[in-house]
């Protein structure tokens, strides 16, 4: 078949499609109706579910890629709860052994954290905070940023001085108009002395807890302030290559079982944690239900497609006799196919097109919520998908308009 | 020279389970510029022989050569390929289609026959003056007369310049003066050296051609050139 004939044709096509399409208006807009609702929703959700995920990697790049966390139990326990919380805590005695076992790591800082204590400065106080006792090698594992000042000293850590670094939400709320370096600072009642501001970090996923909340301090301080139970000891343990995380943990693994002395053949009573494994646990928990909810909103699409290949059926029909002409006159099979295809296909895209139009600004109002706008990708899929559905879902009726037989068609009426 | 050249044609149709022979044994030749009256009453496989004739349908048995080449055997698409530029088709019901224009209309078979825009619309409008529409080109069917959309069929038949015209019933849906207009068209068509082929089962009708085959249950009954040619012309109709 020459491509010259093909241009001729494809041009008659499209205004045969246009004028079918005009020619009822009605039906072709309730048609249309159907792939422009399963546009929108398939749309939409995407938009959605891609920024949820975004927001969520973003809330946990505050953890590192290369660093993993030696905690009691793993971030994601399946199974009975208490078998882990019935575990015995991580000790520093256990830290320091590790320390000295370990070989290859870049830093190592034991940790522990608590919520919501209340930190008071002439008269301002302030509540939602999270609040870390560790040592100077948490500013490598962490990777966290000072503003100002500095971070914790190793004679800091060993001396226990009553010195903190803050977060800049907090810095903002009890220091408005002064840099809060050197000043003071009531713990519990305690002062303690201000020797950084950390950096601007951003709240975490879906604004559950704010980071600029923090406030970093020694380790031996915050249990004297805090209490030594509260906050069970993590070891972070930063490896400094991606590559080496798997190695990196056999060993951790192998050592800290002769460390907690855990007998051959019983399971770790301890757990090695990874950035890596909130992603997994995303995608396997939320990310089905993500595909789940795209399948489910992907079939509001099948029914407009339903909606088309029946109102193609109907068309083929009403035009039997002017199929029946066209092939009189010399329209070949491919001819009348691709004639009803091209049909199916502009009613589509131009549901695909609305579905667009009304979709963009919901994906705005999303915005609002999550850092996220419709990406272009899926502008660009969801027309390739709805010219698609008007091919698949005409193919039937197109298959059987171009197999008419041009004399029976012709005799109808 | 032989433009048709059909040899034992046989159309046998299975309704039910029964086997009808629409056509039984048929052999038939037509001549360039021959202008051929089909007769018949209904029934007579008259229609079956048209559609053959037309490559708008296979005989079941026989032989059919147009233009010297065997069509019998030809598939769906390469009898299209026939149909649009070596037949042209006027129908007793017009067959115009509905939403397109007069000129649009002339200009579907150039369409798929590949013709470039510009030289269709000039080549559609040429014949549509030709045929004495030239000032209804932007007409719709439904903003025409009968014969004025009987012309639009008769212009879309010539515009690809075909080796057979197959008019079915061209005047059954005109009131007779209409009728006889139309028949003064195909007489000049047939003068500028056209070969008609003209279904009828009227005989005044009939009589405008020069040859008038008579085909019942499926035979050919009679093969005849007839002896008093009725010619109209465009002050009224008068015989040789």
């Amino acid at each position: 078949m020459p491509i010259k004939i093909i241009i001729i044709e494809f041009g008659e096509i499209l205004s045969i499609a246009f004028r079918a399409i005009r020619a009822n208006k009605l039906r072709s807009i309730l048609t249309t109706l159907g792939i422009i609702i399963g546009i929108v929703a398939v749309t939409t959700m995407s938009t959605a579910i891609v920024g949820l995920r975004e927001a969520f990697i973003s809330s946990i790049s505050s953890f590192g890629t290369d660093v993993l966390y030696v905690d009691k139990m793993p971030w994601f326990a399946m199974g009975d709860w208490s078998m882990y919380r019935n575990r015995k805590d991580i000790t520093l005695e256990q830290y320091e052994k590790l320390r000295h076992g370990l070989r290859n790591y870049e830093a190592m800082a034991p940790n522990k954290r608590t919520f919501a204590v209340n930190i008071k400065r002439k008269g301002k106080s302030v509540t939602s905070t999270l609040v870390y006792g560790t040592t100077e090698e948490y500013q490598k594992t962490s990777q966290v940023m000072l503003e100002e000042g500095r971070f914790m000293s190793e004679l800091d850590v060993k001396a226990a001085r009553k010195v903190c670094i803050i977060g800049k939400d907090i810095a903002k709320e009890l220091f408005p108009f002064e840099s809060p370096i050197n000043k003071d600072i009531q713990v519990k009642g305690v002062p303690m002395k201000v020797i950084g501001v950390l950096e601007k970090q951003g709240s975490g996923f879906l604004g559950s807890f704010s980071l600029d909340g923090q406030i970093i301090m020694p380790l031996k301080v915050f249990e004297t302030l805090i209490g030594e139970a509260r906050g069970r000891l993590r070891i972070d343990i930063k490896i400094g290559d991606v590559t080496k995380l798997d190695e990196a943990t056999e060993e951790i693994i192998a050592a800290m079982r002769v460390i907690r002395k855990v007998p051959p053949g019983k399971p770790d009573d301890f757990a090695v944690n990874q950035q890596e494994a909130f992603k997994q646990i995303y995608d396997q928990t939320v990310g089905v239900i993500a595909i789940a909810g795209v399948v489910i909103t992907a079939l509001s699409l099948f029914v407009g497609a339903i909606g088309i290949m029946n109102i193609m059926f109907v068309s083929v029909t009403e035009r039997t006799k002017e199929i029946g002409i066209r092939k009189a006159i010399g329209a070949k099979t491919w001819s009348i196919l691709f004639q009803f295809l091209t049909e199916a296909a502009v009613i589509c895209l131009i549901g695909g097109i609305i579905g667009l139009l009304i979709s963009f600004p919901l994906s705005l109002v999303i915005n609002q919520f999550l850092p996220t706008a419709m990406p272009l990708h899926i502008v660009f899929l969801a027309l390739v998908i709805s010219a698609l559905v008007g091919v698949i879902s005409g193919f039937l009726p197109a298959w059987k308009a171009s197999r008419l037989n041009p004399v029976d068609s012709l005799r109808y009426e | 020279m032989n433009i048709i050249n059909i040899e034992h044609i046989a159309k046998i149709y299975q309704v039910g389970t029964e086997e009808v022979h629409a056509l039984r044994d048929v052999s038939l030749k037509i001549n360039k510029n021959e202008y051929v009256a089909i007769m018949g009453p209904s029934g007579s496989g008259k229609s079956t022989l048209m559609n053959i004739l037309g490559c708008l349908d296979t005989p079941t048995k026989g032989l059919y050569d147009f233009n010297r080449v065997n069509v019998s055997q030809m598939n769906d698409n390469e009898l299209a390929a026939i149909r649009n530029k070596k037949i042209g088709f006027v129908f007793q019901t017009f067959n115009l289609l509905p939403r397109s224009d007069a000129l649009h209309n002339v200009e579907l078979p150039l369409i798929y026959a590949g013709i470039s825009s510009a030289e269709r619309k000039q080549k559609a409008r040429q014949v549509l003056e030709q045929v004495g529409l030239g000032d209804r080109m932007h007409h719709k069917p439904n903003e025409l007369s009968g014969g004025q959309k009987q012309r639009v069929a008769i212009a879309r038949a010539l515009v690809t310049e075909p080796s057979i015209i197959l008019a079915d019933e061209p005047t059954g849906n005109l009131d007779t003066k209409t009728g006889e207009d139309i028949m003064a068209l195909f007489n000049e068509i047939y003068e500028q050296g056209n070969t008609i082929i003209l279904v009828t089962h009227e005989e005044y009708i009939a009589e405008h051609a020069e040859r008038i085959i008579r085909i019942r249950d499926g035979l050919i009954e009679k093969d005849e050139i007839v002896s008093s040619r009725f010619v109209p012309n465009k002050n009224g109709a008068s015989k040789i």
